[in-house]
């Protein structure tokens, strides 16, 4: 009897890699070959399974969508990356804040870093406003969607105070300013900040409780004013706090999304 | 009937029934729970104000006032503290160096004997009284004072404003 020639060399390589223990560990199934294995396949996995295992072909009318959430999720997630980046350099005190990001875009390798960063920034802003745009125009902010849309414009206030926080950052001119004015808004909040109506209420006979020294407004800078304080407390605030929040509630929204049949379905 | 009801939840011998220790330690428990997630709650919000500033003093002494000319407005203090020291003939006051529009620093012009602000184009008289651009009302003035050695002692935490009438008051301005 004739013996079989031997197997190519990439094929016997491959079954040799394919029957080890390492690769039986994490991949634990072969390619699969029904629609039952390939529904499986995405939905228990940990990666794949944050996507549905089949969309309806009304979430790809892209004139009817404009895409402009997805845009402005991968916008964010384009934020993260490059905000990480930008980590590894900058400080957030007032002796290295300026210099710091004029050296991410003349000392430090792919200068742009810090413009990718401001660019996308940008973009998101424009992206959720045409986002917030569509599902108006489309209605899908109707019953049962209504709380979505709620949701949805927490988010918008959340992109915009994360471009507010990040605006600080470069510490020049126009962040210092800028903030200044945004911030001295606090101090008329009613109640709490000492400009505000109703901040005499909260005194003690004359001892003032909400002072200069002890609002709203002092408490978002850590401070009188805008200095070093707030300088640390904006940039906490713009690369841990607001994106924690923002991302629970993106969860919620796509969640959400997804419970009421996909996007842009029917209702 | 409730006497033996109450008899019997008791076990012999003394001691706390199952019954009778779930009724006690439920609410202590819940009520424990409560206490200490408000003022785990609490002792955030303090956290969240700082004790300690790493600012400039709001009260500071400006020397003697005879080291002031008359009717000039001294710009000495305005990079450190914020505050003009303005002496006119018969009293001195000192103007916070705070734009009443939206909060920019001005400058004093003396050429053109006003204080105009870089952000907006606000001007202001000597006295501080808004007469151009977009403030709504006159600059600020800070309680101003003589120390026991002397010196002008000015403190910014003491706010005066003339819309309302307060720089009528004595501590507004110094007569010397």
């Amino acid at each position: 009897m004739a013996t079989k020639p031997p197997e190519p060399f990439l094929t016997r390589t491959w079954d040799y890699i394919t029957e080890t223990q390492i690769w039986k560990s994490i991949f634990r199934h072969g390619m699969p070959n029904t629609n039952r294995n390939r529904a499986l396949a995405v939905m228990t996995n940990v990666f794949l399974h944050l996507h549905p295992v089949k969309i309806r072909k009304s979430g790809v009318r892209l004139k009817f969508t404009w895409c402009m959430g997805g845009l402005t999720f991968f916008l964010f997630l384009v934020e993260t990356f490059t905000g990480l980046l930008l980590m590894f350099y900058y400080r957030p005190t007032v002796a290295y804040a300026y210099m710091d990001i004029v050296d991410l875009a003349e000392q430090v390798p792919l200068g742009v870093m810090r413009e990718l960063h401001r660019w996308a920034g940008h973009a998101m802003v424009i992206s959720v406003w045409l986002h917030m745009f569509r599902v108006f125009m489309t209605g899908s902010y109707k019953p049962p969607r209504e709380f979505n849309w709620n949701v949805g414009v927490i988010l918008l206030v959340l992109t915009l105070l994360l471009s507010f926080t990040g605006y600080l950052l470069p510490w020049d001119q126009l962040a210092v300013w800028a903030i200044t004015v945004g911030s001295n808004m606090a101090r008329a909040t009613p109640l709490l900040g000492h400009e505000g109506p109703g901040s005499q209420l909260l005194a003690l006979g004359d001892v003032k409780m909400v002072h200069a020294g002890s609002d709203a407004r002092f408490a978002l800078l850590g401070g009188r004013f805008v200095g070093e304080g707030a300088l640390l407390r904006f940039y906490v605030l713009h690369c841990v706090g607001i994106p924690l929040v923002a991302g629970i509630l993106m969860a919620i929204h796509f969640w959400r999304v997804r419970k009421d049949g996909g996007i842009s379905g029917p209702v | 009937m409730a006497d033996e009801k109450a008899a019997a939840a008791k076990p012999e011998g003394g001691g706390v029934s199952r019954r009778g220790f779930m009724r006690w330690s439920l609410p202590v428990g819940w009520v424990a729970f409560s206490a200490a997630s408000a003022s785990s709650l609490v002792a955030t919000a303090r956290f969240l104000f700082p004790n300690v500033l790493f600012e400039p003093p709001q009260s500071f002494k400006a020397g003697f006032p005879s080291e002031y000319n008359v009717g000039e407005v001294d710009v000495r203090w305005k990079d450190a503290f914020g505050v003009w020291i303005v002496r006119e003939p018969d009293q001195f006051y000192a103007i916070i160096a705070v734009c009443t529009h939206l909060g920019c620093s001005p400058n004093w012009l003396p050429a053109e004997n006003k204080f105009k602000c870089p952000c907006h184009g606000s001007g202001f008289y000597k006295s501080g009284v808004n007469f151009e651009g977009p403030a709504p009302r006159p600059l600020e003035r800070a309680r101003i004072l003589v120390a026991d050695d002397g010196q002008i002692l000015v403190d910014k935490s003491v706010k005066f404003q003339k819309e309302k009438g307060e720089w009528e008051k004595p501590e507004s301005f110094l007569k010397v």
